[in-house]
């Protein structure tokens, strides 16, 4: 079996090196149609960025003059990385399950018939739906910054972008796995509902992590949190709870983690 | 002397659902430059076979062999030879008709040369030039599985696959896209394998059926040859006492074949209209009521009907009656 397997690799290793402008073709396809489908669905595009500025603007004014114990900036500004956090969250994710669209309307099998390879459908299919989440946070950064928020430094511009970069894959692998796994969209209300608001609510993103021993425990493995906190210590420089660099690498792990994830799930699925 | 060589060859197919033996031991070739059908009801096996062949699902037991590549270990090879054009729409809606074939060009490999004058060339074959850059999601049904068969030939593939071509269009499109696939069939010697469970589509396109039921290839032939089997001529006869009459019409020597159904028996023979008389009038002598009788020439439905023991029709409409919750049948 091990030794079937390793002929087999051997085989579509030696074509690939001739398919390769096949496969570098497949990942721009990919990535251009999500691209194109985005820019076309105004309702969409609309939306994932008016939401979270209602957020921006709406808590952030309604908690203006909220203070948190440990939180050394205005609420604003606290508020700014968890809403970029969410924004990307939450776009990248929709893009990971969107190959649920593509399962009902047929269209993943055109791909899946294609002569590319799965990792390129995934690579491809990852980095467009990364790009929209990204431009999205860049939006909102961009606003947060007009509307006061301050960056301290070039290098925390960097370590920004670095982690927004990483929670854009990071929600991509985790709406792989998601898609994989389910069959409609049913049950992707119910994640958004009792996993992932919960796990937004307790990621920091909007208050503080709080002192309550459970909520904390339950804080300290959720890894929006990490991601949320890493965010806010890049771009304030304060405010955060961990270094960067640590929640840099805890966030590096968890990306790795449901990429992987999501890659082996959508390659072992069957139409 | 002609050699033929087969394109496709599979043995022993089979793909095992659950314990649902979905496709079942299927071994069959299909020959260069020919139109094969495969004609059943729906759930007998002929989607679940088409997905194996294109690699979309792998078989649980036997093997198949396409364009020389084996589907289970060349997978990638095989895709490289084949257009597959699936049963339901597998166009993405919110991209243009010219942008799909574009993606799909891109995805085979086609030089950029090469793609513009190719979009061009199939767009013209189906009759959809000038729609090509409104999106696909304004398209009509008939206009969508246009656009699929186009696409299917933009990397002129060796082998195509039609599922169900012309699954809920209308007559006119209908005709049309017969038209395009036999144009392509003869014009760029592409072999098309294709499923269907009409009738007269199969009997219209394709040079050999295998009539496929339950997973299993009951029957493989010309359509010329499966008619010779039923018969020149079919009688179909409603009477009294069916199993009293079946009894004396076999022994006659001029009967080809006799087959009792539910509420009928079919008799195959020559120049039916003159044994007609012969029947009745031996029924009469029986003390047999003849209820009606009639004489057709052999359709691919009688065939099927031999060789499965059933009409594709009635077994569409129980299926249907059967996924229905109970308040809504009978209502169809």
């Amino acid at each position: 079996m091990l030794l079937q397997r390793f002929h087999l690799n051997l085989e579509e290793g030696g074509k690939n090196i001739m398919l390769q402008s096949n496969e570098l073709q497949a990942i721009y396809v990919m990535w251009l149609r999500q691209m194109k489908r985005f820019v076309r669905s105004k309702s969409r595009l609309v939306s994932t960025i008016l939401q979270p500025l209602f957020f921006l603007f709406i808590l952030g004014s309604g908690f203006r003059m909220a203070s948190f114990p440990d939180m050394h900036v205005d609420y604003l500004s606290f508020l700014a990385p968890g809403i970029i956090a969410m924004a990307i969250l939450f776009s990248s994710m929709f893009t990971g399950i969107s190959i649920l669209w593509d399962k009902q309307f047929g269209f993943l099998q055109e791909v899946l018939v294609a002569p590319i390879s799965r990792f390129s459908i995934i690579l491809g299919r990852t980095f467009g739906g990364a790009t929209t989440a990204l431009v999205q946070g860049f939006i909102i950064l961009i606003i947060a910054l007009a509307l006061g928020v301050h960056i301290p430094g070039i290098l925390n511009l960097f370590m920004t972008i670095a982690f927004m970069i990483l929670i854009a894959f990071s929600a991509v692998g985790f709406g792989l796995v998601v898609a994989s796994k389910l069959e409609d969209f049913q049950g992707f209300q119910l994640i958004m509902n009792l996993l992932i608001m919960p796990l937004l609510f307790l990621s920091s993103a909007f208050f503080p992590v709080s002192d309550q021993p459970v909520l904390y425990a339950i804080s300290t493995v959720n890894p929006l949190f990490y991601m949320v906190d890493g965010l806010r210590g890049s771009l304030l420089g304060t405010a955060n709870v961990y270094p960067p660099g640590f929640d840099f690498l805890i966030v590096l792990g968890i990306c790795a983690l449901l990429l992987g994830l999501g890659s082996y799930l959508f390659n072992k699925s069957e139409i | 002397m002609v050699i033929v060589v087969s394109i496709i060859q599979t043995d022993h197919l089979t793909k095992i659902f659950d314990d649902v033996h979905a496709v079942d031991a299927i071994s069959f070739s299909v020959e260069k430059g020919e139109i094969f059908g495969f004609l059943g009801p729906n759930g007998a096996g002929k989607t679940t076979t088409i997905k194996m062949l294109t690699t979309l699902l792998r078989p649980t037991k036997g093997k198949a062999i396409i364009a020389d590549a084996d589907i289970k270990t060349q997978r990638n090879k095989v895709r490289k030879s084949i257009g597959v054009v699936f049963q339901e729409p597998a166009l993405d809606i919110e991209l243009t008709g010219q942008e799909n074939l574009d993606y799909h060009a891109r995805m085979y490999g086609i030089p950029r040369d090469l793609r513009k004058s190719r979009i061009t060339e199939v767009l013209t074959l189906v009759d959809l030039l000038q729609k090509k850059d409104k999106l696909v999601k304004v398209y009509s049904g008939g206009m969508k599985r246009r656009l699929e068969i186009a696409r299917g030939l933009m990397h002129r593939p060796k082998v195509l696959f039609l599922d169900e071509p012309t699954l809920g269009l209308d007559a006119q499109t209908r005709h049309a896209i017969w038209e395009y696939v036999k144009r392509l069939n003869k014009e760029e010697e592409t072999t098309i394998f294709l499923t269907t469970h009409y009738m007269d589509e199969a009997e219209y396109l394709c040079d050999r059926v295998g009539i496929i039921d339950h997973g299993k290839i009951r029957v493989l032939d010309t359509i010329d040859h499966l008619k010779n089997v039923v018969g020149n001529d079919v009688i179909t006869v409603s009477c009294s006492k069916q199993e009293v009459f079946q009894s004396h019409v076999q022994n006659i020597s001029w009967v080809k074949n006799i087959k009792h159904h539910d509420s009928f028996l079919t008799i195959g023979v020559e120049k039916g209209e003159e044994k007609i008389p012969v029947l009745i009038t031996m029924a009469q002598e029986l003390g047999i009521t003849v209820h009606s009788i009639s004489v057709h020439k052999p359709t691919l439905d009688d065939v099927f009907l031999h060789f499965t023991g059933h009409r594709i029709r009635s077994q569409d409409e129980n299926n249907v009656a059967a996924t229905l919750p109970p308040q809504f049948r009978g209502r169809r």
